[in-house]
């Protein structure tokens, strides 16, 4: 197989291999790169100025065949059968049909049963494989490195450029290995790790690196866990997140639409198992977390480095050495309405929301279920359980969950990003607080005036029942009755239940 | 795209850090299909306050925007430099940028001069001191001066050079078509395809 071009000399890390095996031309004298792109994922908003550069250059795209469009960003999670509300969202929507029309892309439409959010499409269809690279005009797309694949965001004219060229000029990355080692605590999951990871190195403690989530708590985790923290490298400033594929990897992508058969298949897991990082390959950077000591994650601030275990308080400003991060801390805590010192447990809040590109997969769904099944949501709380995906959507319909969450007195929806980002009417009040499963602390991300707290699907289940933010250990000492699974199969090892 | 090789004009202080493009511009302002008409989205939570620092005449009509670290953090949204681009800013300087960020602001000639944070505190003092002074970036010489401040600023050398030609990249790139079609013709045979669609292959599995 031709894919390995002449391998560097020495150990190299999963990054560098994949980096290597993509190189159509060597940068010379300071010039970056060219990088092949395997594969092309597109949505309705960052597509559009491309598609019209394209026209107006008379270019085709490439490779429509290495290109998939979906529609998340925008749509509506009610009535999707109706004629979207929002004039300005539906001329997006209608504008991506028509460039995917006209260019002959392949598009899964609100509506169609393989529609849903970009990054939760991808991997379902089986097309995010190991070692290869893979990129959508969405910062987000650090999540399918959960497959040992090269993956990361890029703008608008980026998006342009693949579609024109199916390759990128870049600079090569720098390395960082991110050690997790140890077994989590029932109740504590992949989201509270990079939670964590993104508290210990900063917002932009990634900038300029590709991280690879290594050691043994990461091997124990699912896929669903592993695309939940290869999602927000981003969010740690880095482009890209890799896990090494591994038996997992393999058990989730056999049978899936576009995963190689037959002998091809064996051909692809021969090549799959040469990607993990050489024994004494090198990192230009290396952090270390301890997971047996990690608990459930709470942000605080109005970035998602601003966070801390949920038992801990409100940190205090003036405790802050650096003085940017000081008056970041100050700002933050005067968005957010919070006092330092106050125990976060205290925090209440007005809406949940369970779903985002972070965690919307049936396992994410399955964990949310497993906390609130035979209870009710607090008095006054608005909860919204918006699935990644129509299949998804789907799946969770055939094992009951929507009838969990319906009881339990959550809205079930349509798949799409809704409230991560409230593009579409899913959005907060000005002052409205929200537990959220998604991945963006941001001022106003989920509606103008909205205050966002950062959280596992975990969290987010024991905070609608409680009303104020709290981990799953909380109902225990509630003494209320537990949950029947009261550690939901959501950090064990294993092949991937499909 | 334009060349660029210096910019000289009146500097806005933003005196904030980890200034995330949500804040540069909300996600509510993505939904046109166009590459302009995003000057009024800038910054539109912020500018709902008077007294943020765009609102203040003696700001107005600022070429350069000189922000706190990690500017442009978050979203790839190229929104973000089309809005600054839109409002009027040809150059944004910061002590450290989103990656996503200054690649997009690369590709759309809006400069993003990395200056190390002591001299943008250096900056700052200036233009606070006096909001009407020149400053100029200078592409050539990698510097930011100020009346008899001059400071250096990092860009990778690539970028420079098509900022100071005015290149467009997909044409670059479009040099190199034999490489790509060479390298396409070794590429496995197995590896995805997205074309033509194909349904589970096992029965049970999604």
């Amino acid at each position: 197989m031709n894919d390995a071009i002449a391998p560097a000399s020495g150990p190299r890390t999963l990054a560098e291999k994949v980096w290597d095996a993509h190189l159509v031309k060597k940068g010379e004298d300071g010039t970056p790169d060219l990088i092949y792109i395997d594969l092309h994922l597109v949505h309705e908003v960052t597509s559009p100025q491309a598609f019209d550069g394209l026209r107006l250059a008379g270019r085709p795209v490439r490779r429509p065949d290495l290109t998939i469009a979906t529609e998340d960003h925008n749509t509506p999670t009610l009535d999707i059968d109706k004629p979207i509300a929002d004039l300005t969202s539906r001329t997006q929507i209608e504008t991506l049909r028509r460039n995917a029309k006209e260019f002959g892309i392949r598009l899964h439409s609100l509506g169609d049963k393989e529609q849903g959010i970009v990054h939760v499409v991808g991997p379902q269809l089986g097309l995010t494989q190991p070692g290869i690279t893979v990129v959508c005009g969405d910062s987000h797309t650090s999540t399918h490195g959960a497959f040992g694949a090269m993956a990361f965001g890029i703008g608008t004219s980026e998006v342009e450029h693949v579609m024109a060229t199916q390759t990128l000029p870049l600079k090569p990355f720098k390395t960082m290995a991110i050690n997790v080692e140890g077994s989590l605590r029932p109740g504590v999951t992949a989201k509270d790790i990079i939670l964590a990871v993104i508290a210990k190195i900063g917002t932009g403690g990634g900038q300029g690196y590709v991280l690879e989530y290594r050691g043994s708590a990461i091997r124990a985790l699912s896929m669903d866990g592993r695309m939940t923290i290869c999602n927000m490298s981003i969010e740690a400033g880095a482009r890209a997140g890799m896990v090494a594929p591994d038996e997992t990897t393999f058990a989730y992508l056999k049978g899936r639409a576009h995963a190689p058969q037959g002998a091809d298949w064996v051909e692809a897991v021969a090549y799959w198992r040469t990607l993990p990082t050489d024994e004494g390959a090198v990192f230009d950077a290396e952090v270390f977390i301890d997971a047996d000591e990690l608990e459930p994650f709470v942000t605080w601030g109005t970035n998602p480095g601003q966070g801390v275990s949920l038992s801990d308080v409100v940190p205090d400003p003036a405790s802050i050495d650096d003085q940017h991060e000081r008056a970041a801390a100050e700002r933050a805590l005067e968005y957010m309405a919070l006092e330092p010192g106050t125990p976060l447990k205290q925090v209440k809040v007005d809406a949940v929301f369970m779903g985002s590109c972070t965690n919307s997969r049936i396992e994410d769904l399955r964990a949310f279920a497993s906390i609130v099944q035979g209870r009710k949501k607090a008095d006054g709380v608005r909860v919204m359980v918006v699935p990644g995906s129509a299949r998804v959507r789907l799946e969770a319909e055939a094992e009951g969950l929507d009838k969990v969450f319906e009881e339990f007195g959550a809205e079930w929806r349509f798949a799409g990003c809704s409230m991560c980002l409230g593009m579409n009417p899913d959005q907060l009040a000005p002052g409205e607080r929200c537990a959220s499963t998604s991945n963006r602390n941001f001022e106003g991300r989920q509606g103008k005036g909205g205050r966002t707290h950062l959280v596992s699907p975990l969290v987010a289940a024991a905070t609608a029942i409680r009303g104020t933010l709290s981990s799953p250990w909380d109902l225990e000492r509630d003494g209320a009755p537990g949950p029947e699974t009261p550690v939901p199969a959501y950090s064990t090892s294993g092949a991937e239940e499909k | 795209m334009e060349k660029i090789s210096t910019v000289t004009g009146t500097a806005v202080p933003l005196r904030r850090s980890n200034v995330d493009t949500d804040q540069i511009i909300p996600a509510v302002f993505l939904k046109r299909v166009t590459k302009t008409g995003f000057d009024d989205a800038l910054f539109h939570a912020w500018r709902q306050d008077p007294e943020f620092i765009l609102n203040r005449p003696e700001y107005r009509g600022a070429s350069i925007l000189v922000a706190g670290p990690d500017f442009g953090t978050g979203s790839s949204r190229e929104h973000a430099v089309w809005a600054l681009r839109d409002y009027g800013f040809r150059v944004v300087v910061s002590s450290r940028f989103g990656d996503i960020f200054r690649g997009n602001a690369g590709k759309q000639g809006l400069l993003a001069a990395q200056v190390a944070y002591e001299d943008i505190e250096r900056i700052w003092e200036v233009i606070e001191a006096d909001p009407g002074i020149a400053v100029t970036v200078d592409l050539v010489e990698r510097t930011v001066s100020a009346g008899a401040l001059t400071v250096p600023f990092d860009i990778d050398d690539y970028t420079r050079w098509r900022l100071l030609e005015g290149l467009d990249d997909i044409g670059l790139t479009l040099r190199d078509e034999q490489a790509i079609a060479e390298f396409e013709s070794h590429r496995a045979a197995w590896r995805p395809k997205t074309l033509p669609i194909r349904e589970p292959a096992e029965s049970g599995s999604l």
